[in-house]
């Protein structure tokens, strides 16, 4: 049984711009999944396309699956209630995402009194057991967000998105401008909410490391379709695709006598999704590129153990992908 | 490439450096050398100070007391003196985006510096140079571009062609990564390593990445509230940790098969109310833990001294020095 | 360099035409730069279109307050001159004025608003206070009394209404200044060694300059309207015929009671078509340089 099923997702903006390009994923309840992929890999446009929050010229096709349901066959009243009370998402940026005039107390409220039909008096004692929950102290909730720390907003945002008692949460880039030890105490918010509330959840960032340590599997995305994807360890530590190698590589292992002195990066920069190149779309930056790379097309092959990979040397037993400059 | 080897000269540093705002003591004690063809780490979360360090070592803030060191000779504010300083010892900032005049082509972005300084002796030559220092070939094709036609790392190279191009011998980078793309990391590090190694450049980086000092730091100085609070050679500070605060940074460096993480709680706390002792006290794992009593009373009352600048391994903590 | 100049040509070309594409969109933009076209073509060939010798007193040969009559289209005025060649010649002094009090109003608060902008403090203080006082205090009662002091003349009333009528620009360039001495790249100037001119011109006034430029096409149309106050209060020069002094004698003449339309009408007219010709292609070049207000678009 899935939670969140995206079956063969594409989104095209306007402009012949493809976004996300036959995207398959599920997560099953309880559990992490984790998308990583730089700007432009089409990450933020999937977490917009789970709850058709995308603008409307883009055009989306294939299937987004909720609990079983269609996202994109719901009527409107019924998208209303499924966002936010089945699904709701932690953006990026909490500085920006809330309301600079407004009590947070009364921005937690605000979705609790919309989606059901609780007194005020009732929505405030809930937004003071939200802010609990998130490590806040409950009197916080008359504060103005400047009032707040980077850290502190962002708990807000997850207290926000918890209002309707999602069983699904989407992160996106949740940590992405804290500070280590911010983004560490961030983190293991949501791990913990996500074992004491049995939540699902989508955690979305340019960071393997992050996702790594936090989610049980990873899609790696380039140029709007998924490279990569299996448990997420063996992904950070045995990847089987150059760009997650890649990925991996650029935030080291502190110790790791490999990287001392050596960053590991690669040269160019990911393609622009209305101008990619042929064949496979990763091989003009590809350190173990072959020849063939520049015209055949690569799907995404079982591996076995769960694991996926559109490379076609990924089966190769002794390259060392990870080490490849 | 060993950690010691390096030349004896001092290309840039600070002694006895106090900055305040108001009544914030951003800086608050700081005794930082960077020799010769080293690059040093300055590590810390936002709020710590470590910006601000890096500004007044670039002129741009004056110290309440103490001085900056370039070379042997205390940094002098008069006008000539630090607009001469400025030709050795270049900044280059976190966002590449908005570091660059949207209405700057890459060559006036580029040649900024030589008009500044009135150097006119071949500018072309001397601003394709320094692109294909920064790895951007071939430079005349980039020109004419606008900032906004590059992408992000290469934005970041024109920045740092803009600081080559006055020949520095210190670079000073603040947080030059952290605003690029994942795959774009490492090659920007990369160039920063080979501006060392063939130019000899001296670099501070300026960063809340451990990750990023381990990737090319020779030493790594880490900052607490305005103090450094241990420095010392990268694969000894980053491998052996001594003051509770870096072991605590380093155990939350998103890893897998690690040690147990020791999260702190809250934030850095306002530098216009440092606590007395020891500044790390409120939020010290280990002075939390039980402490012999004589130690904690020590932490409570005396603050640690502030760490000499040379190259050996300290930490300002009562706890490793009993 | 001759490629790089060509290719520098080329772009600048690219940008103009961008510019111009986007400026075509707005509608009401083109309906002011037809009807200041106009203006400006009968300003600039005022003596082919009207003989200036019917601007003399001594040479008006029509009787005063004529009715308009096929020789004198629009009648004449108290002292028989043909209201129609006044007309014509104040197109040129009324623009004229308008064009050069701009002129300097645009540097005056150009330079005043970058100042207080970039540098905080004392100067900003002192500054911003004369802008403030400048901009509290009644225009027209200052304006007749620098008018009164310096006496009636081209030169004076230009001055009198630039030195006035600057503080609004001083007030948005200082706004746009402070957002952007914060942007990075002024910090990255400093580091180079930058000096506060170097920072001043390479910086924040290439970045503010569109936003002047769109302010200051609004700024014509005020300056027009003051040349007419001036001269209708009899403070222009009386030498030179503008469209405030056709209104101003015709007033004094008893034009307004006895029904000569022909004699203040036609200035009316002209001034209330040139202020909206400016203020349309003011709005227009707002709305396509500042790109906070395209975003909202």
């Amino acid at each position: 049984m899935t939670l969140l099923e995206l079956r063969d997702l594409n989104v095209t903006y306007a402009g012949d711009v493809p976004a996300v390009r036959g995207v398959d994923l599920s997560v099953a309840p309880g559990q992490v999944l984790g998308i990583a992929g730089e700007s432009g890999c089409g990450k933020s446009t999937i977490t917009n396309a789970v709850l058709r929050l995308l603008p409307r010229s883009a055009k989306v096709g294939g299937q987004v699956l909720l609990d079983g349901e269609d996202v994109y066959g719901m009527s409107f009243g019924r998208l209303r209630a499924v966002r936010w009370a089945e699904a709701s998402i932690v953006f990026q940026g909490a500085l920006h995402s809330l309301n600079a005039v407004q009590r947070i107390g009364r921005q937690i409220a605000e979705p609790i009194l919309l989606h059901s039909k609780a007194t005020r008096k009732e929505a405030d004692r809930r937004v003071g057991e939200l802010l609990e929950q998130v490590g806040l102290p409950a009197r916080r909730a008359r504060d103005y967000p400047h009032q707040l720390s980077g850290g502190q907003r962002q708990r807000v945002m997850v207290a926000l998105a918890l209002a309707c008692g999602p069983r699904l949460l989407i992160a996106d880039e949740p940590t992405t401008a804290l500070d280590v030890m911010v983004q560490a105490q961030v983190l293991a918010l949501l791990s913990s909410l996500v074992r004491d509330l049995g939540l699902s959840m989508v955690l979305i960032s340019h960071d393997l490391s992050v996702l790594g340590s936090t989610c049980d599997r990873v899609a790696v995305m380039y140029a709007g379709r998924v490279v990569e994807q299996g448990p997420a360890t063996a992904v950070f530590d045995d990847p089987r695709h150059p760009y997650s190698a890649a990925l991996a590589g650029a935030f080291p292992r502190i110790g790791d006598e490999r990287f001392r002195y050596s960053p590991r990066g690669l040269p160019g920069d990911p393609p622009f999704p209305g101008d990619l190149p042929g064949g496979c779309e990763f091989h003009p930056r590809c350190p173990v590129a072959l020849d063939k790379c520049a015209t055949t097309e690569v799907a995404l092959a079982e591996l076995g153990d769960g694991r996926t990979s559109a490379c076609l040397r990924a089966t190769e037993p002794n390259l060392d992908l990870r080490g490849a400059r | 490439m060993s950690e010691t080897s390096r030349g004896a000269g001092v290309a840039l540093g600070a002694h006895g450096l106090h900055v305040r705002f108001g009544t914030a003591r951003a800086v608050d004690g700081v005794e930082l050398e960077i020799g010769s063809g080293e690059i040093v780490a300055l590590v810390g979360e936002s709020g710590c100070g470590k910006t601000t360090l890096a500004r007044s070592l670039l002129g741009l803030v004056r110290p309440a007391e103490g001085s900056v060191m370039h070379g042997d000779h205390p940094l002098s504010y008069a006008r000539g003196a630090l607009k001469e300083f400025r030709r050795h010892v270049q900044l280059v900032l976190q966002d590449p985006t908005g570091s660059l005049n949207p209405r700057h082509t890459v060559y006036e972005a580029v040649a900024e510096g030589l008009r500044i300084h009135g150097i006119s002796g071949d500018e072309e030559t001397r601003v394709s140079e320094a692109l294909a220092k920064a790895g951007l070939r071939p430079p005349e094709r980039f020109f004419l571009r606008y900032p906004h036609e590059l992408s992000g790392g290469q934005r970041q190279r024109v920045v740092i062609a803009g600081a080559l191009v006055l020949e520095p011998d210190v670079l000073v980078a603040d947080e030059p990564v952290s605003s690029l793309d994942a795959s774009v990391r490492g090659e920007i590090l990369a160039l920063l390593l080979k501006l060392r190694a063939e130019l000899g450049l001296s670099v501070l980086v300026v960063t809340h990445d451990l990750g990023l000092a381990w990737n090319i730091a020779d030493r790594v100085a880490v900052m607490y509230l305005g103090r450094i609070v241990e420095t010392g050679p990268t694969a000894e500070v980053l491998l052996a940790p001594r003051h509770p605060y870096t072991k605590a940074l380093l155990s939350v460096v998103p890893e897998i098969n690690k040690l147990e993480p020791v999260v702190l709680v809250g934030e850095t706390p306002d530098p216009s109310r440092i606590p007395a002792g020891c500044r790390f006290r409120p939020r010290c794992p280990a002075y939390a833990a039980v402490l012999p009593k004589e130690v904690a009373a020590r932490c409570e009352t005396e603050p640690p001294a502030v760490l000499p600048a040379d190259r050996g391994h300290h930490a300002a903590c009562h706890l490793t020095e009993a | 360099m001759t490629s790089a100049a060509t290719i520098v040509r080329a772009r600048r070309r690219a940008t103009l035409t961008r510019f111009w594409r986007d400026y075509r969109s707005h509608r009401t933009g083109i309906a002011g730069l037809v009807i200041l076209g106009v203006f400006a073509l009968v300003a600039i060939f005022a003596p082919l279109l009207a003989d200036p010798s019917g601007l003399d007193i001594t040479k008006a040969t029509a009787p005063g307050h004529m009715a308009p009559s096929p020789g004198y289209p629009l009648g004449t005025d108290e002292n028989g001159r043909s209201v129609l060649t006044l007309l014509i010649h104040g197109t040129r002094m009324s623009l004229l004025v308008g064009l050069a009090a701009t002129v300097i109003a645009m540097v005056i608060g150009t330079a005043i608003g970058v100042m207080a902008g970039f540098y905080s403090g004392w100067l900003r203080s002192i500054l911003n206070a004369v802008s403030d006082w400048f901009l509290v205090i009644p225009f027209l009662p200052l304006a007749i009394v620098m008018a009164t002091i310096l006496g009636a003349s081209l030169l004076n009333i230009i001055i009198v209404i630039g030195v006035t009528s600057w503080p609004g620009t001083a007030r948005l360039v200082c706004a746009q200044t402070l957002s952007v001495r914060e942007r990075p790249y002024m910090e990255r100037a400093k580091a180079l060694g930058a000096s506060d001119w170097h920072q001043m011109t390479r910086h924040v006034l290439p970045n503010v300059m569109p936003l002047v430029m769109a302010h200051v096409v609004l700024t014509v149309s005020i300056a027009i309207l003051s040349e007419t106050t001036l001269s209708f209060l009899g403070l222009g020069d009386p030498t030179r015929p503008s469209w405030g002094y056709i209104l101003d004698h015709a007033f004094s003449t008893g034009a307004m009671t006895n029904n000569e339309w022909w004699f203040v009408m036609p200035p009316g007219i002209c001034v209330v078509l040139v202020v909206l010709a400016f203020t349309l292609i003011g709005r227009t070049l707002e709305a396509v340089l500042n790109p906070r207000l395209k975003e909202t678009r």
